[in-house]
């Protein structure tokens, strides 16, 4: 995995024990609809426990691989395996694994209680045990109040949780839940995404979530599958994906980004020396990517990790371009600035705004000099 | 806005409503007619309702009508609904635009074509005229008007709520049942009672499939008009008139009811957090 060389501290990473046997596994998983491949080749691994992202531009194939794992649709080729069992043509009704749908799914004509209620009658569950549950998850959710009510009758965040309670009250191995925020505010939906990791903390449950949202994916994931065109382009915790991504694609689509192109022009022992004439200067960055002299590669620069100065740095060898302010966008606990540097390309970097007055702010069509340290930029091959 | 109802406005809308109702107010007040002849008012009577009441043919009439119209509308609803559910459940193969056509065709088929090309297969298959074929060929065309109104509300149905059920331990079948029919009952619901109506109603149809025996009650109206239009006849379609206008104002009132219930419940739920 890309991260694993780097210090990154984690408290719990079965991703990383070798002895530990993963949860579900996806072999060689691919899905056709006719000519399209919706899904291409997927192999994953994910662990019990986890808060699992499929994560992507819509149309990537994450919600064709949720569906996979739910039942609603057969893989073309490969196996998927639930605790080591392979769930080819099991049906969804008959899977451990529930799910809470994009729309909620919920059933108009019943009441938030019998909803709740209705997959543990298909299971023949004990009346006075399905009272109990039923009791138990309304709790969980904060909706006991709400019991006899319609779907109709709740607020847009009162039936996504009627859809979660519904989806876990028949303690599935895994949840699986496709864009379960999409439909909230963007207040609400802050709020939301910390009351699900602690229901899934407090339950243990394996959750699978679909998104094409990368703040939430960040926010609540363990782990991130970022996908692009029915394939994963990396798997990793949200720091690594951030801090580490493997590709421009990744690079680009988690946060903002600045891509300069380059080429290699020295080889050293832990860093490389790249010439880059959008940049205007020489780039010390350290040693990533499996790069020869004269190679083209690409530093990928994230906006907070610039600093942005009106004086030259005294030591030439620093990392630096020059330009002019083009744009500045203040947003009150951080300013936005748009460089356009001496070879044409914009650049942005962002600043936290630390004091209240500043001696000479920079302003409108002033020089300025980005300055970095060799770590805080990325050396991407593709 | 009171001041827009000029002498125009209320002669238009008097006009209007004389234009479509004047007949059947005749056809109610001759209806409590003293007098045997149809077009002089001799004083008030209700006799013609007891005289009706007498009338065994009237009678036999109006009962075949209705059995007619009750199996032939809930047969049509059962599978005028499965075909409707399948013709979206089945999203593509091939011919699905021609199969979704020919359910519509029979709403634009002229009557008499209905009719008599039924008359020619039940001849041809030998099937004696009466009870029977005249259900059959009301099912025959009622069928599609239930199919395209399942169809219209299968439609706006959110399929995952099938899936949800699916995926909480629900089989298909059972899914049907438990989930989609109580959502798409009204639709249902709805169907059922304009082939009812439409059953009631047929004359053309019925004319050519039906045999000794089972007369209904639009033919035996309409035979009986031939020899001269009598109190009686007044009187039995007073009471049609009466039933269907009290069918429509029940159904405006539930609904109308249902509505608000709605609104109210949309606003409570605004109100919460």
């Amino acid at each position: 995995m890309a991260g694993s060389g780097h210090e990154v501290r984690k408290k719990w990473d079965p991703w990383n024990d070798p002895q530990e046997k993963p949860h579900v596994q996806l072999l060689s998983v691919s899905k056709r609809f006719g000519d399209f491949t919706a899904v291409d080749n997927i192999a994953l691994d994910i662990y019990k426990g986890e808060f699992f992202s499929l994560l992507g531009p819509s149309g990537c194939g994450k919600t064709t691989l949720l569906r996979m794992l739910a039942g609603f649709e057969q893989p073309s080729q490969g196996q998927i395996l639930l605790e080591g069992s392979d769930m080819a043509g099991v049906p969804p009704y008959r899977r451990p694994v529930n799910m809470m749908f994009q729309s909620y799914a919920l059933f108009p004509h019943m009441s938030v209680e019998s909803n709740i209620a209705f997959g543990l009658k298909q299971d023949k569950a004990p009346k006075g045990e399905i009272a109990q549950r039923v009791e138990e998850v309304l709790d969980l959710v904060q909706l006991s109040s709400f019991a006899k009510r319609k779907p109709h009758q709740l607020s847009g965040g009162q039936r996504q949780r009627v859809a979660l309670a519904r989806a876990l009250v028949k303690k599935p191995k895994m949840l699986l839940l496709d864009e379960p925020l999409g439909a909230l505010d963007k207040k609400l939906r802050e709020q939301t995404q910390f009351e699900l990791m602690n229901i899934q903390e407090q339950l243990g449950i394996t959750f699978v979530i679909v998104t094409h949202d990368q703040e939430e994916a960040m926010t609540v994931s363990t782990r991130i599958a970022v996908m692009d065109h029915g394939r994963i382009v990396q798997v990793a915790t949200p720091t690594e994906i951030y801090e580490y991504p493997n590709s421009r694609y990744v690079a680009g689509f988690i946060g903002d980004v600045n891509i300069i192109e380059g080429r290699v022009s020295e080889v050293g022992e832990s860093h490389l020396n790249i010439v880059s004439e959008q940049s205007g200067c020489g780039i010390r960055a350290r040693h990533a990517v499996d790069a020869p002299v004269g190679a083209t590669v690409w530093i990928a620069l994230r906006p907070e990790k610039l600093v942005i100065s009106v004086d030259a740095p005294a030591d030439t060898t620093t990392n630096c371009m020059a330009g002019e302010v083009w744009d500045i966008g203040y947003l009150g606990n951080l300013s936005i600035y748009h460089i356009k540097l001496d070879s044409g390309i914009m650049v942005t970097t962002a600043q936290t705004n630390r004091t209240r007055d500043v001696e000479r702010p920079i302003t409108w069509e002033d020089r300025v000099y980005l300055t970095w340290t060799p770590d805080a930029g990325i050396v991407l091959g593709q | 806005m009171n001041k827009g109802l000029s002498w125009f406005t209320w002669s238009a809308l008097i006009f209007g409503f004389s234009f479509l109702y004047l007949p059947i107010i005749l056809l109610v007040l001759f209806s409590f007619n003293e007098s045997k002849l149809v077009t002089v008012w001799g004083g008030f009577s209700t006799k013609w309702y007891a005289e009706l009441f007498n009338n065994q043919g009237l009678l036999n009439a109006a009962w075949v009508t209705l059995k007619v119209a009750f199996v032939s509308s809930s047969v049509a609803t059962l599978l005028g609904t499965i075909s409707g559910v399948m013709l979206t459940r089945f999203s593509s193969f091939r011919g699905r635009t021609l199969f979704t056509g020919m359910i519509y065709a029979p709403l634009v088929m002229p009557e008499v074509i209905t009719g008599l090309s039924l008359l020619l297969m039940f001849v041809a298959v030998s099937l004696d005229r009466g009870f029977l074929t005249v259900t059959i060929a009301h099912i025959t065309f009622s069928m599609c008007y239930v199919a395209v109104v399942v169809q219209s509300r299968m439609a706006t149905f959110d399929h995952s709520i099938e899936e949800a059920a699916m995926d909480l331990g629900c089989t298909p079948g059972k899914t049907f049942f438990a989930v989609t029919l109580p959502i798409i009952l009204p639709a249902v619901v709805s169907g059922w009672l304009l082939s009812f109506t439409l059953s009631l109603d047929d004359l053309v149809i019925a004319s050519f499939t039906t045999g000794p025996g089972a007369t209904t009650l639009p033919m035996k109206i309409y035979s009986q008009v031939r020899l001269g239009v009598t109190p009686e006849i007044n009187a039995v379609s007073t009471i049609l008139v009466g039933l269907v206008a009290t069918g429509v104002l029940i159904a405006t009132i539930i609904s109308r009811r249902n509505d608000a219930a709605r609104l109210r419940d949309e606003r409570l739920a605004a109100v919460d957090p």
